[in-house]
């Protein structure tokens, strides 16, 4: 019988980096499943896929793959996936990223990627903290959540990403938690699948980090949360106008889906247009 | 792989091969020259029109000229497009220059050939904007954190911006480092007379692509020297990039002594043993000359018109001008130096290379220096004034 996580792990897994260093309880090692799963039913070359990340617990991924990976610098993936995808326009370039790397430092270059539109697949991990370096607040701690440098509890209000993507322009935008595997996949799929910019935000447990002061320490007590502080965007419908105004769960689903011009097809409009207006030997190209 | 230069396009994108040309739009033509088929650049005086040449000339090569969100993404997407094949450039000028320390670092540390214009302005900070100055000059080598080595050249002319940003991309792929441009808002935004080379010349040297299959290629094993071969993305490689320290597979090896210092020696190594190769200097020197000048970049003019007015005036002086600054050419400085007491150095800053000078001479000579800012050019009396009477201290 076909195994599909032995195919999974044979065809993309670098042997030579396991193990892993994400900790007991992680919610990022089904965000590489699901990923894989999605590039593998897509029937994509692994040779022209490129996986970008910048640094934290979900930059590391890209090592794990045994494909062309770009590990950057803290905040920059997207920036440097821009690079390559306008340079190589003929390579898929999904970046994975988190919720500190994406929304705190790297937040500028997030949002004007979305407004942009270049043909990015962007997926980042919200684990609601800095967990690489020990469980900071981040953009997206909930607000009264316990960091180490929120210790009485996080002031700030956190940023809905998905929210934001949409807000700046992204054509794909889904939100997941890494307890729903199937729709996970299927969004990632859609997500490469879009000419522009696809965002997929899964959200996924740090026991050791966000979760011990946050009654999310073990795996179960994590999915717990999840399953209780979300809801699908379907079941939301299904509520009543005063259940659906007061509802405080996360939603999760596809969030948007539009059509719109693709930056580097524009691009290479233009320097066709240019070549072949060059080539007549007119006059100076108008603009537009 | 990078396409074929098409040089019927590049010369028509060119023009005439006499022009009478800005500092920075003589950077955008180097750039062309040097085969340069990605741009991604910010607007920043007096840096912005080396962003507004390429964005012009560019996509009528095929290649492609982006305008970010800011100076790190823009050195962010030149070294993504470096890993495509792409001969990839951003310009900027100091504060810039300064959100692009990290990126250069990482540059280093990854082996990712770059170019990097710095028009210098007079800081620190947002300083004065349309200034010039030569205050970045220790921060080439030294702005990014660890151990690590640059090359940088400094142009005098607007000439030599050609020249030099052509050269800097060659450079780049020879020793897949980043490679900074260190011109100034002077010679930025200064006209002179141009010559472009005959395009039948124009030959760009690339970096080694990798001579083994996939199975058998070691990413960063320096088996041809100390520099490793170089895969593009998408051609098979699989090639696992990162900044951490990492061992010959590109694997992190953040935790082995070893590892670390194998690849951070053999980092700086391949451009230090490279300095003898890499060294361009321009000497000119006076017989029975006790006193000599060590100039670069926009105030070689000056000491250039110092050495002029000392002859007139009967004084012996003797110069040399660094076109390399770094890796610094300290055996030519050394040789330069052999029958003089004394060295003036003059910069647009309080005193930066003078430092390297001194270094490199170790007591040989006495080094000074003549510092102005504040945004006027040395005049060539100020530095034959540090010739008679001694300049400041170093």
């Amino acid at each position: 019988m076909f195994n599909t996580a032995r195919h999974i792990r044979d065809t993309y897994i670098r042997d030579e980096m396991w193990p892993s260093i994400f900790c007991t309880g992680c919610g990022i090692g089904n965000v590489l499943n699901y990923t894989l799963r999605a590039v593998d039913s897509l029937g994509l070359d692994i040779d022209k896929v490129v996986f970008c990340s910048g640094i934290g617990c979900s930059s590391r991924l890209p090592g794990y793959i045994e494909a062309d990976g770009l590990h950057t610098t803290h905040g920059r993936a997207i920036a440097f996936a821009t690079g390559v995808k306008l340079a190589a326009p003929e390579l898929d370039v999904v970046v994975f990223t988190g919720d500190g790397d994406m929304a705190g430092i790297g937040g500028n270059h997030f949002i004007h990627a979305a407004r942009r539109n270049l043909d990015l697949t962007v997926i980042c991990v919200n684990n609601h903290n800095y967990g690489m370096t020990g469980g900071q607040v981040s953009p997206t701690t909930p607000t009264r959540g316990t960091t180490t440098t929120t210790p009485y509890g996080n002031l700030e209000e956190p940023f809905d990403l998905c929210r934001l993507a949409i807000g700046a322009g992204a054509p794909f935008v889904a939100r997941w938690t890494m307890g729903y595997p199937y729709e996970t996949i299927a969004a990632v799929e859609t997500a490469i699948r879009t000419r522009g910019f696809g965002f997929v935000e899964i959200l996924a447990p740090c026991p050791t980090g966000y979760g011990k002061a946050n009654q999310q320490r073990d795996a179960p007590a994590a999915w717990a949360w999840y399953r209780e502080n979300t809801i699908t965007r379907v079941d939301l419908s299904r509520l009543s106008p005063e259940e659906r105004a007061s509802n405080q769960r996360i939603v999760v689903g596809t969030l948007w889906q539009a059509t719109k011009p693709e930056y580097g097809e524009r691009y290479r409009e233009l320097v066709t247009r240019l070549r072949q207006h060059d080539d007549a030997g007119s006059d100076p190209l108008p603009p537009g | 792989m990078p396409a074929e230069l098409d040089r019927r396009r590049m010369a028509r994108v060119l023009g005439r091969s006499e022009q009478f040309a800005q500092g920075d739009v003589a950077c955008a033509l180097g750039a062309v020259l040097g085969g340069c088929d990605f741009f991604a650049g910010y607007p920043i005086t007096p840096a912005t029109e080396i962003a507004e040449a390429v964005s012009r000339m560019l996509p009528r090569l095929g290649g492609v000229a982006i305008q970010m969100e800011d100076e790190i993404a823009s050195l962010s997407a030149v070294l993504g497009a470096a890993w495509t094949g792409s001969r990839a450039m951003t310009a900027t000028s100091g504060p810039g220059f300064s959100l692009m320390q990290e990126g250069i670092g990482y540059a280093c540390m990854t082996e990712t050939p770059c170019v990097i214009v710095d028009v210098q302005r007079s800081g620190p900070s947002t300083g004065q904007p349309t200034e010039p100055a030569q205050g970045d000059m220790l921060q080439a080598k030294w702005g990014t954190h660890g151990d690590h080595e640059i090359i940088a050249l400094a142009p005098s002319s607007v000439q030599e911006c050609v020249d030099l940003t052509r050269l800097a991309f060659d450079l780049a792929e020879e020793y897949r480092n980043p490679v900074l441009v260190m011109t100034d808002g002077e010679i930025g935004h200064m006209r002179e007379r141009i010559l472009l080379p005959d395009l039948a010349d124009v030959e760009p040297r690339h970096r080694q692509r990798p001579s083994s299959l996939p199975d058998t290629f070691v990413p960063f094993a320096a088996t041809n020297g100390k520099v490793p071969e170089m895969p593009d993305f998408g051609t098979g490689y699989h090639a696992y990039v990162t900044g951490l320290t990492h061992n010959e597979r590109g694997f992190p090896a953040t935790d082995d002594a070893d590892a670390h210092t194998r690849l951070v020696r053999r980092l700086c190594e391949k451009i230090t043993d490279a300095t003898e190769r890499l060294t361009r200097v321009e000497v000119d020197s006076e017989d029975g000359a006790r006193v000599g000048l060590v100039s670069y970049g926009i105030s070689a003019r000056s000491a250039a018109g110092a050495v002029r007015l000392a002859r007139e005036r009967g004084i012996r002086l003797s110069h040399l001008r660094l076109v390399t600054v770094f890796p610094f050419p300290e055996r030519a400085v050394l040789e330069f130096v052999r029958d003089l007491d004394r060295v003036i150095v003059p910069e647009l800053n309080l005193g930066q290379i003078c430092h390297s000078v001194r270094e490199a001479l170790a007591g040989a000579a006495r080094v000074e220096r003549v510092s102005r800012i504040g945004g006027e050019m040395i005049h060539p009396d100020e530095i034959l004034h540090a010739v008679s009477h001694g300049g400041e201290p170093v």
